[in-house]
């Protein structure tokens, strides 16, 4: 049986790994190549590592941050932030990133997704969506770092991105980021109901009780910042505590 | 003893090395066929298309030396795509011949109601039999896969190990000194480490 995952966040910031609430004022949280390696021990399913810096490029500096990550921790690295173009996932994918989590550049680039998954399969492809609610019951879809409002809408950029070839949603909710008052739970089943691609909720745990609501409410993964950046908390834990509702986790 | 790791230029082989320098293993990246001779065991890595790597594999003139490598005798193992290279033929990017090392074909998972595609996740494989790579595998463990695309083995003889994704399909195939796995063992920490030292320090015979 397919297990659920739960999967640290880590925001890359010139060399250093930072935790934002609600994109906004990052706070050092510490060192990428140390963190992931202690997140492996702890048995986390899968780490993100996504590049938030505004002038963000695939750069050297990135690129030798993954490939130390991959040296050092054996777990399923999904690596994103400014990915623009075939050759920037190369050089993730030669780094040693298992997946890309492609954003902004899905809006403006119509065939990267497709590209991609030519090359590497649909499977290596990873859509991350980043939204915030507008007013009562909409939701808008915001690119680089939530900081442009996009005119699609949710369920037609799901259609879209799944006929182009993208193998898994990678979905963060604005306003819940480091705010850790639960996941968007509504978001989370929209999302759900879009598409038959594994679907990772992120933006909101605040505590172990909120992961078990996202699984129940249809997600295969749950990944967090706050949650495990800011208290006595690891995936250890988490596991431990949601074994207790039958949810199913890998056995290490 | 020194491990071959193909690279044809898609997908991650820093991992994989890594965690086999990691295990005190040598490494040597082959790129052409005269890298192959002084190599003691193969593997065939990959995330990517079928199509593309075989026609990776071809253009690099290294599809033979693979195949010359096999009928040495000399341990092979196929990681994911690098498993599906193994088959005989393929349909992931239009339906293309493979290495043909073990009799099979390569097919999409089928699409199954409560079930989502791509198979990405933790999952169990269940041994059928016993096999020098499996050893000391507790019951039951666990791998990391992502995939569509699956191994169907035209002999049962050669099917090793089993994982139920709403069917069941080949996770573990092997064919003598052939052997490939359709999770990957560099990323599944310590289950995958045991694999991939019982490769190492294989000799060939199932």
């Amino acid at each position: 049986m397919l297990k659920r995952r739960i999967i640290p966040i880590e925001l890359y910031s010139s060399g250093r790994l930072v935790k934002t609430k609600q994109f906004l004022s990052p706070r050092d949280v510490g060192h990428p190549i140390k963190s992931s390696q202690v997140y492996s021990d702890q048995n986390a399913d899968e780490l993100v590592l996504l590049n938030i810096d505004r002038n963000r490029t695939i750069d050297k500096n990135f690129s030798d941050t993954i490939l130390q990550i991959s040296k050092s921790s054996f777990i399923p690295l999904m690596v994103g932030g400014g990915i623009g173009s075939l050759s920037d996932a190369d050089l993730c994918f030669e780094s040693g990133a298992d997946k890309v989590i492609l954003n902004s550049s899905v809006y403006r680039t119509q065939n990267l997704i497709s590209c991609l998954a030519k090359k590497f399969g649909s499977q290596a492809v990873v859509v991350g969506i980043d939204v915030r609610k507008l007013d009562g019951t909409n939701y808008g879809l915001f690119s680089e770092c939530g900081t442009k409002l996009e005119q699609v809408t949710l369920e037609v950029h799901i259609s879209n991105v799944v006929s182009s070839g993208a193998g898994e949603l990678f979905i963060q909710s604005i306003d819940r980021d480091g705010t850790m008052t639960g996941y968007d739970l509504v978001l989370l089943s929209r999302v759900v109901a879009s598409s038959r691609l594994p679907v990772i909720i992120a933006g909101g745990a605040g505590n172990f009780l909120d992961m078990l609501r996202a699984f129940e409410s249809g997600a295969d993964a749950v990944a967090c910042g706050s949650l495990f950046n800011f208290g006595d908390n690891n995936p250890i834990r988490a596991k431990a505590f949601l074994k207790n509702y039958s949810i199913p986790l890998r056995s290490a | 003893m020194i491990i071959g790791i193909v690279d044809v230029g898609i997908g991650n082989i820093g991992s994989l090395t890594g965690v086999l320098n990691y295990l005190g293993l040598n490494t040597k990246l082959l790129e052409q066929p005269k890298d192959f001779a002084n190599c003691t065991h193969l593997i065939l890595p990959g995330v990517g298309t079928f199509n593309e790597g075989m026609t990776r594999l071809r253009a690099m003139n290294i599809a033979e030396s693979i195949i010359d490598f096999a009928h040495s005798g000399r341990p092979i193992l196929g990681i994911c795509l690098g498993m599906h290279l193994l088959a005989t033929s393929g349909e992931e990017g239009g339906v293309n011949t493979g290495l043909s090392l073990i009799p099979g074909n390569i097919t999409h998972l089928p699409v199954l109601n409560g079930y989502r595609l791509p198979h990405i996740g933790w999952n169990t494989v269940t041994e059928l039999k016993h096999h020098p790579l499996t050893k000391g595998f507790k019951q039951s463990v666990d791998f990391y896969f992502v995939h569509s695309y699956c191994f169907n083995p035209a002999s049962v003889e050669s099917m090793v190990g089993i994982t139920d994704c709403g069917i069941e399909f080949c996770s573990c195939v092997g064919k003598e000194n052939v052997f490939g796995v359709q999770f990957h063992p560099e990323k599944s920490q310590r289950n995958g480490m045991i694999l991939l030292e019982n490769f190492c320090s294989w000799d060939g015979n199932a």
